[in-house]
């Protein structure tokens, strides 16, 4: 038996027990579990170009769909479900998404960039398509017609006027194997295309596209009978606990082993400055890391102190730098009657996801196994395979459902840091690392700062915008963690990483006739191993960006006069963009005004209402949010929230609205509360109380959702871009209620309260 | 040094050995190998591994094995089963509440001890009810209108 039979055999048998989660089960050999894992006999190899590798159909007619992303509890896998079915023919109910596992699954670049659905539904169409495509050849030549006269109907094949003669998927293949070969082209990861002779259905063919059938996941964590990552047990298994450092940056001097003599079993594992111990219980472990004796070398502050931070970023070398422009800004400016012009500055942010990163590793000479809440299972047995030097083919990576999902969280740590205390001490180990971990050695959304300048003539029209972005980069440590230089523990052990510097321009579709978009990186403040190395978190940059670009429109908009909605659209020419600003309004019932005209007092009690837009990847989000402000105390309310939202083809409505409102709802978080707190030595965020988010108290009583569907067009995503205008949507609305403008995230009530004083 | 304990934990009694210090959370997930409650933080600011307490809404992640004593714990389990559903449980699925939902634990049994006690509660009592409960996918308005709906129900 097989490491994935086993699993699923134990989730099944889980699902019908009275909660008891732990997936006990022995590996009896690693390496031959993992050269038959999910080979049933007769499967051909788990190649792109193997129909196999993309669906199944069980004897019962159930489909399985192996999808090379993973979902973290946004539907996505629902939405590859929905699409499969509907080229299929075949009830929702009837299919199954097996995801992330490597040796189920084709690399489709793991969650990634809100490509889910626009990549590999895409993918997974076509496969579907040629699956209906070959089984209606293969019925056709059992009924004794030719296949445009077959058609199909909840996965049965019959021909067309006479039903009486019909055959379904089940006796076709039930439990079989296409053994048909499928084009794609040649790219693993996010781009990974595929290619066949069918034709996929046309979107006014589709039946279970656009419609709402119910998450998948949702009944498994709500009785708690699927596991997260952090659930995973397996026979033999040691709890790890890493131990990091007091100063970032610091070196192991010495280790008093003789400190944890007394914990039963406890082991320091050791390998230049990576550390951590192992104990057979649980809490023996975190006692260890809490008593180990470690001694760490003097270092100098690695960081400037917290309040020099953006003079910092304006005072650094430029490592990379780049921009686009058109016409010709500079004579643009020359020209200007009026310049405007304003800096804002965003926090370092952390994924702080809801529970520190977990993962379990069993590292044998014959094979490695990874249990991993990552995003990027098949990136992450590539970094298993390069810290611990054995060939990728060797490391099996399953995808467990983690807590939180925003992008390079912790979880890529862990995964590594799992192997390498595995291979040191012969046995399966288990690391689940502590909250101070999870906030403050997480990889970090970059801070930054942004400036912007508009040249405007004499009637308030807008001659030129130059507006450039400075900042750390989004990929310094990679989004991926395929190269073990991206990971603390491959760091600690030599790796360097790419630490590619990389920024964003912003996305919007106004048009002006003299435009310059820019940006430039600065060096990470600690190369290596920091707690304050930036990478990707749910929807890289666009927060920044957009904070700051959207708050300087209505900073325009009020220099010349213009009502913010009618400004947007005097720039706007693409008729989505216009009616995803036009709905929001309409929804929101906005009444046409002079920017900064809209205030309402009562008593302590000002209110305003701001909007902000923004495009992501081809999705166009505008929001309009209502603030409430007290002058006194610059405590801040956020009543209602109302969202337009264009992506393009909408898969399954009712999903996409959760996903929206949540991203309304961590947008806030990250508008009004979160900022990375560090001073010279290390982050002092590293807790909920150190690191505030949303509370319920605080969630919009009101967010309403209007979505604008184009089944003509791509699905382009909903995973980020609606928490992209969120901050300046707030923003913008204070500004309206207070008339001051604030220019550094997050809108705190010190800030507010500083403001308006 | 290590004790003995007899937890009374949904209905079954179970002996375990342990660190009278160790908290009742790694009893529960360790010991006896009912993963319901999460570990969130460890320092009682998420609710990720709340659990009752004799009815009681109680941080596991803090509470020493030593301060069990005869209570008897109820766990998510312990509460519904997909067979038989605690209401909020029910809700939670109709409103397709969870993200991530590694934090629909101490959510579901916080509310589920607020309602015992609070029939036909206003939103602004639900919310302050659940007031310093942590969700980091953003699920809140998604709960408050779950636990709406369940208290709806249960009046």
């Amino acid at each position: 038996m097989n490491a994935n039979t086993e699993l699923s055999l134990s989730r099944r048998a889980l699902l019908q027990s009275s909660g008891a989660l732990v997936i006990a089960f022995s590996l009896a050999d690693a390496g031959e579990a993992l050269a038959q894992a999910g080979a049933a006999a007769g499967k051909p190899p788990l190649l792109p170009t193997e129909l196999d590798s993309w669906l199944a159909i069980a004897p019962d007619g159930a489909v399985t769909v192996f999808f090379g992303k993973i979902d973290g509890g946004q539907g996505t896998d629902l939405a590859m479900a929905q699409i499969v079915a509907d080229e299929l023919d075949v009830p929702i109910k009837s299919v199954s998404v097996v995801q992330g596992d490597t040796a189920r699954t084709v690399n489709q670049g793991g969650a990634s960039g809100s490509t889910g659905v626009r990549f590999a539904g895409s993918a997974l169409r076509i496969a579907g398509a040629e699956a209906r495509r070959v089984l209606l050849a293969r019925a056709a030549e059992k009924l004794g017609v030719t296949p445009d006269r077959l058609t199909v109907s909840d996965g049965v094949v019959s021909v067309a006027g006479d039903a009486a003669k019909k055959i379904s998927y089940a006796g076709l293949i039930g439990g079989g194997f296409f053994h048909s070969e499928i084009g794609w082209n040649k790219q693993y990861g996010n781009p990974l295309a595929l290619t066949a002779p069918a034709k996929p259905k046309t979107p006014d063919q589709y039946k279970i596209v656009g419609t709402s059938p119910a998450r998948l996941d949702v009944p498994g964590k709500v009785f708690g009978t699927a596991p997260w990552v952090q659930d995973i047990r397996v026979d033999g298994m040691l709890h790890g606990r890493m131990i990091r450092p007091a100063v970032a940056g610091a070196s192991i001097v010495s280790v008093d082993e003789s400190s944890i003599a007394d914990i039963p079993g406890a082991r320091v594992v050791r390998k230049a400055d990576f550390i951590g111990v192992v104990a057979p219980r649980e809490w023996d472990a975190i006692k260890a890391s809490q008593k180990l004796r470690v001694s760490w070398s003097q270092t100098p502050d690695p960081f400037p102190d917290q309040a020099q931070l953006y003079d910092y970023i304006r005072k650094s070398p430029v490592t990379k730098r780049d921009a686009t422009e058109q016409g010709s800004v500079d004579a643009a400016f020359a020209n200007a009657a009026k310049v405007i012009e304003a800096d804002y500055e965003w926090p370092f942010q952390s994924h702080a996801s809801m529970g520190p990163a977990c993962a379990l590793a069993d590292v044998r000479a014959d094979g490695v196994t990874v249990w991993t809440g990552t995003q990027k299972p098949h990136f992450a047995a590539q970094g298993v395979a390069g810290v611990l030097g054995v060939p990728v083919e060797k490391v099996h990576a399953i995808w467990v459902t983690g807590p939180g999902s925003y992008g390079r969280n912790d979880a890529g740590d862990a995964a590594m840091d799992a192997a390498v205390l595995s291979q040191a001490v012969s046995a399966p180990v288990r690391v689940q690392y502590m909250r101070y971990e999870g906030h403050g050695w997480d990889p970090k959304a970059p801070a930054s700062v942004h400036h912007a300048r508009a040249a405007l003539d004499k009637d308030g029209n807008v001659l030129a915008i130059d507006f450039v972005s400075r900042g750390f980069s989004r990929i310094e440590t990679n989004s991926t963690e395929a190269d073990p230089g991206d990971t603390l523990a491959g760091m600690l052990l030599g790796h360097k990483g790419a630490r590619t510097p990389a920024f964003n321009l912003p996305e919007n579709g106004y048009i002006f006739a003299n435009k310059r978009l820019g940006w430039e990186c600065v060096a990470a403040l600690l190369p290596g191993p920091s707690p304050l190395r930036t990478s990707h978190m749910r929807d890289p940059l666009g927060p920044q960006i957009t904070f700051a670009n959207e708050s300087f429109i209505d900073e325009i908009a009020y220099a010349v006069g213009a009502d913010p909605v009618e400004f947007r659209l005097k720039y706007l020419k693409e008729p989505r963009d216009r009616a995803a600003i036009q709905a929001v309004a309409e929804k929101a019932g906005w009444k046409p005004g002079r920017a900064g005209a809209r205030r309402v007092r009562r008593g302590d009690i000002v209110s305003g209402r701001g909007i902000a837009y923004a495009q992501r990847g081809g999705t166009i989000v505008a929001i309009i949010a209502d603030a409430e402000v007290n002058t006194r105390t610059g405590a801040l309310r956020i009543p209602r929230v109302t969202v337009a939202h264009d992506c393009g083809l909408i898969i399954n409505p009712d999903a996409l609205r959760r996903v929206v409102e949540c991203n309304v709802v961590q947008g806030l978080s990250r508008s009004i509360h979160e900022e990375v707190q560090f001073d010279r030595k290390n982050v002092r965020s590293i807790d909920w109380l150190t690191y505030p988010i949303v509370d319920i108290t605080e969630a919009p009583p009101v967010i309403d959702v209007v979505l604008l569907n184009h089944p003509e067009a791509i699905a382009t995503g909903a995973g980020e871009a609606s928490t992209r205008p969120m901050a300046a949507a707030v923003n913008n609305a204070i500004f309206e209620a207070t008339g001051t403008r604030i220019r550094r995230a997050p809108l705190t009530p010190g800030r507010i309260r500083a403001s308006t004083v | 040094m290590a004790e003995k304990f007899a937890l009374k934990v949904n209905g079954a009694v179970h002996n375990i050995e342990a660190d009278p210090d160790m908290p009742l959370l790694y009893a529960l997930r360790d010991d006896l190998q009912l993963s319901n409650p999460h570990f969130g933080c460890g320092l009682s600011q998420c609710g990720a591994c709340t659990v009752h307490l004799d009815g009681v809404a109680t941080r596991s992640c803090v509470t020493p094995l030593a301060k069990v004593g005869n209570r008897e714990v109820t766990t998510l389990a312990g509460l519904g089963t997909p067979e038989k559903p605690h209401p909020l449980q029910t809700a939670y699925v109709e409103e397709q509440v969870p993200q991530c939902g590694y934090c629909l634990n101490g959510w579901i049994m916080t509310a589920a001890a607020f309602l015992k006690t609070t029939k036909r509660p206003s939103e602004a009592q639900i919310r302050q009810a659940l007031t310093g409960l942590k969700c980091r996918c953003g699920t809140h308005t998604a709960i408050v209108r779950a636990v709406q709906r369940a208290a709806d129900k249960m009046a």
